[in-house]
């Protein structure tokens, strides 16, 4: 079982870390679309390894299913075929981009180390991530933020509408 | 499968999303980068609640969700009205307000 579980983490971490780089450096945004997409299921796949399956699913029906397919309408919408060739990077850009992506990765990969449980994670407690725990949590101890939350979605809509209409 | 080579890999997936974009200047693989950024985080949510084994974790992996559905909303439609404004969406044109 536990080697079974360290396969599946270097096959969805190498699977994760490859789509990302293709998101970043591809020149089409279509595949950068469909590599984030997959970067998604990917960590769809570590949510369930982590037995928060209610999570997993709504990543695999919201995020990979409504918002990809948001920004596939809008990149075929204004149909851009080639968005990596628009503008010469500056040499500062070209440099120090890298050097701070490398920092980022060693400050915050150091901080989290220290954080993080080093032993193999013990059997979790049988409800837990179901939708049932979660649901009870949601609504009891997060619920004026889920009210909130609402509100944000809800003022987000109006302003895309506001923002994408031609003349109001 | 230790929760510190979850949250290494976390920090991973959000180094490259920041460098995507600091890397990038079209708009939409900025956007696409910043989601990669959220996700990141959302890994090592739903990681830290496994640790803990409290649902707590999961809950605010489902607020970022929310969060970034309304975020690639707004964002997508900055990115038509500026490419009705400017037929581009290289963001290094936007400089109105460039000292």
């Amino acid at each position: 079982m536990d080697s079974l579980q360290f396969f599946g983490f270097v096959i969805f971490a190498t699977l994760a870390i490859a789509s990302a780089l293709v998101v970043v450096f591809h020149r089409s945004p279509v595949i950068s679309a469909l590599a984030l997409a997959f970067n998604l299921v990917a960590i769809a796949g570590f949510y369930m390894m982590l037995n928060a399956q209610f999570v997993a699913l709504l990543q695999v029906i919201v995020y990979a299913g409504a918002i990809m397919v948001l920004i596939l309408f809008v990149i075929m919408l204004l149909a851009i075929s080639n968005e990596a060739g628009l503008h010469k990077s500056g040499r500062i850009q070209t440099v120090l981009a890298p050097l701070l992506g490398i920092a980022c990765a060693a400050a915050l990969g150091w901080g989290l180390w220290g954080v993080g449980d080093a032993n193999p994670l013990p059997v979790s407690s049988a409800d837990f991530g179901t939708v049932n725990s979660v649901g009870t949590e949601l609504f009891s101890t997060f619920f004026y933020a889920f009210e909130v939350i609402s509100l944000l979605l809800v003022v987000a809509m109006i302003g895309s509408v506001l923002l994408a209409k031609r003349r109001l | 499968m230790a929760p510190q080579s979850l949250l290494v890999l976390s920090a991973i997936l959000f180094s490259i999303g920041a460098f995507g974009v600091l890397w990038n200047r079209g708009a939409i693989t900025m956007l696409m980068c910043v989601e990669l950024m959220l996700n990141a985080g959302n890994l090592a949510f739903i990681t830290f609640a496994r640790q803990f084994d409290q649902a707590e974790g999961q809950v605010y992996a489902f607020f970022v969700m929310t969060l970034a559905a309304a975020e690639a909303a707004v964002g997508l439609a900055i990115v038509i009205a500026l490419f009705r404004l400017r037929e581009s969406t290289d963001l290094d044109e936007l400089n109105l307000l460039k000292w």
